[in-house]
C-alpha cells in the first residue's frame, strides 16, 4: 500500500507524464480509501486552471481548449 | 466567435497593455529580487513581442508569447549573474527531506491537520481580486527554485523537457520540485483562503 506522500507524488507526476498501468492501479486503489489524496488530485487540477487564468493563457493548444468547453449548439 | 478588432488594435489598447504589464511585472518580480532587473526584463519582452505583432492571431497567442519571451529574459539574467548554476544542483536524497516539510508523518501519511480538506467554491475564487493577492503571496512564499519551475510549467505552459533544458535539471529533479511546489501552494491556499479567508 503506497503512502500519501507517494500518492501525491504520482498525482503530481500524472500532469507531467503518462503513468504506467501499475502506477494507475495503485493510485486508484489508494484514492479509493484516502479522501485527502482524492481532494489533492482535484486541487492540483485547480492550481493548473488558476495559473492559466492568472497568466491569461488558457491553453496554447486548441484541441485541449475545446475539451474543456461546453459544446455549442 | 466574432472578431471585430484585429489583434493589433486589441493589444495596443492602453487598458489592455497596462494590465498585461502588471501581470508581467508580478511574474518577473516573483523570480527576480532585483526590481530594476525585473523592469528591464518586462520592457524587453514587451518590446520584442510588439515588434512581431503581425504574426499573432488573437491576444491569447500574443500574451503566451510575451510570457515565453519574459521567461527567456529572466533565464538570461540568472545565467549572467550565475545564480542559476549555484542553485540548480539539488543534493541527492533531497526527496526524503520533503517528508520533514511537516505535511506527512514518518510513514508518509498526512498529518491529521494537514490532510486536504474540501474547498468551497474554487471557481468563485477565480473571480475574486483578494484571492489573487493570496495566490501571489503563496507563490512568493515558495522557495525560489520551486516557484520558478512551477511558473514555467503552469503559467507559461512549457513542457517538462523544455524546462529541464532551460534550467539544466534532470526530469526526476524537476518532478520532485513540481511535487513540492504543488504541495506547498495547495497547503498555503487552503490555510489562507479556503479555510479562514473565504466566506
Amino acid at each position: 500500500m503506497m503512502s500519501c506522500h507517494q500518492a501525491t507524488r504520482l498525482i503530481s507526476e500524472s500532469r507531467e507524464r503518462a503513468l504506467t498501468l501499475r502506477e494507475k492501479l495503485a493510485l486508484r486503489f489508494h484514492q479509493s480509501i484516502c479522501a485527502g489524496c482524492r481532494r489533492f488530485d482535484g486541487q492540483v487540477e485547480f492550481l493548473r486552471r488558476a495559473s492559466r487564468h492568472f497568466s491569461g493563457s488558457p491553453n496554447s493548444r486548441s484541441d485541449q481548449n475545446q475539451k474543456h468547453r461546453h459544446p455549442r449548439k | 466567435m466574432p472578431k471585430n478588432n484585429t489583434t493589433q488594435e486589441m493589444v495596443l489598447d492602453d487598458a489592455y497593455l497596462s494590465e498585461l504589464r502588471g501581470k508581467l511585472m508580478r511574474f518577473a518580480r516573483l523570480q527576480l529580487s532585483d526590481a530594476a532587473a525585473a523592469e528591464d526584463a518586462v520592457q524587453e519582452a514587451l518590446a520584442g513581442a510588439l515588434k512581431n505583432l503581425d504574426s499573432f492571431s488573437g491576444t491569447a497567442a500574443f500574451r503566451t508569447w510575451v510570457f515565453a519571451i519574459l521567461k527567456h529574459k529572466i533565464t538570461d539574467h540568472f545565467r549572467r549573474s550565475k545564480r542559476l548554476l549555484n542553485e540548480s544542483s539539488l543534493p541527492p536524497g533531497d526527496e526524503e527531506q520533503d517528508r520533514s516539510d511537516g505535511l506527512f508523518d514518518q510513514k508518509g501519511h498526512w498529518y491529521r491537520d494537514e490532510r486536504p480538506q474540501p474547498w468551497a467554491d474554487p471557481e468563485g475564487a477565480l473571480e475574486s481580486r483578494h484571492f489573487w493577492r493570496v495566490f501571489e503571496a503563496c507563490l512568493e512564499h515558495l522557495p525560489s527554485k520551486q516557484a520558478r519551475v512551477f511558473m514555467m510549467r503552469e503559467f507559461v505552459g512549457l513542457t517538462s523537457d523544455e524546462i529541464c533544458a532551460e534550467v539544466s535539471l534532470s526530469v526526476s529533479n524537476l518532478h520532485v520540485l513540481l511535487h513540492r511546489a504543488r504541495l506547498r501552494l495547495r497547503n498555503c491556499l487552503e490555510n489562507n483562503w479556503f479555510k479562514g479567508g473565504a466566506s
